[in-house]
């Protein structure tokens, strides 16, 4: 109600000096329940977060007292970090760069016209709108030594001897965990590439068709180039989606002990929830914050959100 | 004319080609979610059968979607109704605080505006996972730890960007004359949002519900950690407890997977034409 009178005079004001410009503290009625929750949940925890790291925690979460950089140093010199940090490199750039190349076949394929395009279209965004967890279940199961269905039909097809336990050593388990995690990126990523294919003009492939170019061509100086901004949106936000992946690991990898199947991510869950060391946790979570924000910054960078608004 | 018939065969056969290779598409995506719609009717003994069987052989089990709500493993109608309580109540937390930012952000400046579009887009990046040890330590702090209200707000918070993004965009495709014509008959801006904005803007609200719906439907990580105790765990937290056990009731978590699935595949398929809208604007994730 108290928004009505103003707004009017403002509306006269406004027209007057040509432009819908507003005090901050007129903007907080609209903006402040937003800012709010984004400052409560999302920016406290993380300055809360940073300042754990400096912590002594006791298993219960009562703050003991400083430890200065204590925690980091433990963390760098604990001898399982260089094997998490290679597991999570891997992980990131075989999962994001696999999915990439798929998706951009798939969405071309998905961009042409044919008789039940839209039934594929759907069959494709189940693995989105789906459970990670329970999907990662079913490739659990069905890759089980012994009554696993897919590791059977592997066998039934002369593919292996007998069924072969997946999910039971580490370098195995990963592997299948990145089949799962580009299985589960690819309709995401398809549909980015599938809106970048749809934005591209016509008139320039037929331009290039004019000029004789071949398809080959045609893709690689016509169609990729364009592809520019859709292909950095689907690239970060998978590398950023697949560097915190939880549940497929967590799910493929939680029954190997020791930490040679983990990555940063499953790590510090791990020592946050096994271990119950909260300040070690929070050390390494500052860690991998800190590389998510750099990636962030590379976003903002590159695709330029910003300059829409 | 001959040209004319070769050149129609050719594109019959591109058809047929790219049909045949749909279907495959289809299966490939698909085959996961019939594996467990398959295996939730069957009998324990068959899904642990060695070696397995395609097809239930002693007919489809339909009892397990009744019996499965009762397992020694995890209180499952508990964890189905966490799981609609923090998706429903985040999703309407969402609605309720993006749609007034989404609406001003996209019709007025302000100072402070950039900052504010900024920290969207930093959090649009973010996921629970990333701050769960800071989310930890502060509901523990909080006193909220282990309760629905802190996965409200968090599922919340972590979703509000897209919201505020994708609502934006649509908000800025209104064109400013209506709202101007609106206030020169002397409409306030919540009237103007309310009877003007709203009514087109709509399939955008519908979008971004959805989406945060799905993705709140979903969570892991965040609730992995901060609800312990096993009747306030969602459903995708509780169903892990299954895995890994000597002898797993498979048919029960692929029949309780089939329920937790099947709504929310039907609610993305109904804004799939308007992901791909979303996602040319850079919105979705």
């Amino acid at each position: 109600m108290s928004s009505v009178l103003p707004a009017t005079n403002r509306a006269r004001r406004t027209r007057r000096r040509g432009t819908d410009s507003q005090t901050f503290l007129s903007s907080l009625p609209w903006i402040g329940p937003a800012l709010l929750l984004i400052l409560a949940i999302v920016v406290f925890p993380a300055g809360y977060m940073i300042y754990n790291s400096t912590r002594k925690i006791s298993s219960v979460g009562t703050d003991l007292e400083s430890a200065g950089l204590e925690n980091f140093v433990t963390i760098f010199q604990d001898p399982v970090l260089p094997r998490v940090l290679l597991n999570t490199v891997l992980w990131v750039v075989s999962v994001v760069v696999i999915t990439v190349l798929l998706s951009l076949v798939l969405a071309q394929f998905l961009n042409k016209p044919f008789p039940g395009r839209t039934i594929v279209r759907m069959a494709v965004i189940v693995p989105w709108a789906a459970s990670v967890v329970m999907t990662t279940t079913v490739f659990y199961y069905g890759l089980d030594p012994n009554y696993g269905i897919f590791n059977h039909f592997f066998v039934q097809l002369g593919l292996m001897d007998e069924g072969y336990g997946w999910t039971k050593n580490a370098v195995p388990a990963i592997a299948v965990s990145v089949v799962v995690a580009i299985f589960v990126s690819i309709p995401f990523t398809t549909y980015t590439l599938l809106a970048g294919l749809q934005a591209i003009p016509q008139e320039t492939l037929e331009a290039a068709r004019v000029d004789g170019a071949g398809r080959w061509k045609t893709y690689l100086l016509v169609i990729i180039p364009q592809l520019r901004s859709a292909l950095a949106v689907s690239m970060l936000i998978n590398i950023i989606n697949v560097f915190n992946n939880l549940p497929i690991l967590k799910v493929m990898t939680g029954s190997i002990p020791g930490n040679s199947a983990d990555t940063l991510m499953t790590y510090i869950f791990k020592v946050l929830q096994f271990d119950r060391r909260l300040d070690l946790s929070s050390a390494l979570s500052v860690v991998n914050f800190a590389i998510v924000l750099v990636i962030v910054a590379i976003y903002v960078k590159t695709v330029k959100p910003m300059q829409e608004i | 004319m001959t040209f004319l018939v070769t050149e129609d065969r050719a594109a019959k056969k591109t058809v047929i080609g790219r049909m045949v290779v749909g279907f495959a598409v289809v299966i490939i995506f698909l085959i996961p979610y019939g594996t467990m719609l398959i295996g939730s009717l069957k009998t324990q003994s068959e899904i642990l059968a060695i070696p397995p069987k395609y097809l239930p052989q002693d007919g489809a089990q339909f009892s397990n979607y009744i019996t499965m709500w009762d397992t020694p493993e995890t209180p499952v109608p508990y964890n189905l109704i966490s799981t609609i309580v923090i998706a429903v109540f985040a999703t309407l937390l969402v609605l309720l605080v993006a749609t007034p930012a989404a609406y001003y952000t996209a019709r007025f400046k302000f100072p402070g505006k950039m900052v504010f579009m900024f920290l969207v887009i930093v959090t649009q990046m973010l996921q629970p996972a990333v701050l769960t040890a800071g989310l930890f330590k502060q509901m523990l702090a909080w006193n909220l730890n282990d309760t629905w209200l802190a996965m409200i707000l968090i599922n919340a918070a972590f979703n509000l960007a897209f919201a505020v993004w994708i609502m934006h965009s649509f908000f800025a495709g209104v064109p400013r004359s209506i709202d101007e014509a609106a206030q020169i008959d002397g409409a306030g801006k919540l009237r103007v949002l309310f009877t003007i904005n709203l009514p087109l803007v709509w399939p955008g609200i519908v979008t971004a519900v959805i989406f945060t719906f799905v993705s709140c439907w979903n969570e892991f990580a965040a609730s992995l950690v901060i609800l312990s105790t096993a009747e306030n765990q969602p459903l995708s937290v509780a169903l892990t407890k299954f895995v890994g056990q000597y002898s797993t009731a498979w048919q029960y978590v692929f029949g309780v997977s089939i329920v937790a699935i099947v709504p929310v595949i039907v609610l993305f398929a109904l804004i799939e034409k308007r992901l791909i809208g979303g996602l040319a604007a850079g919105a979705v994730k």
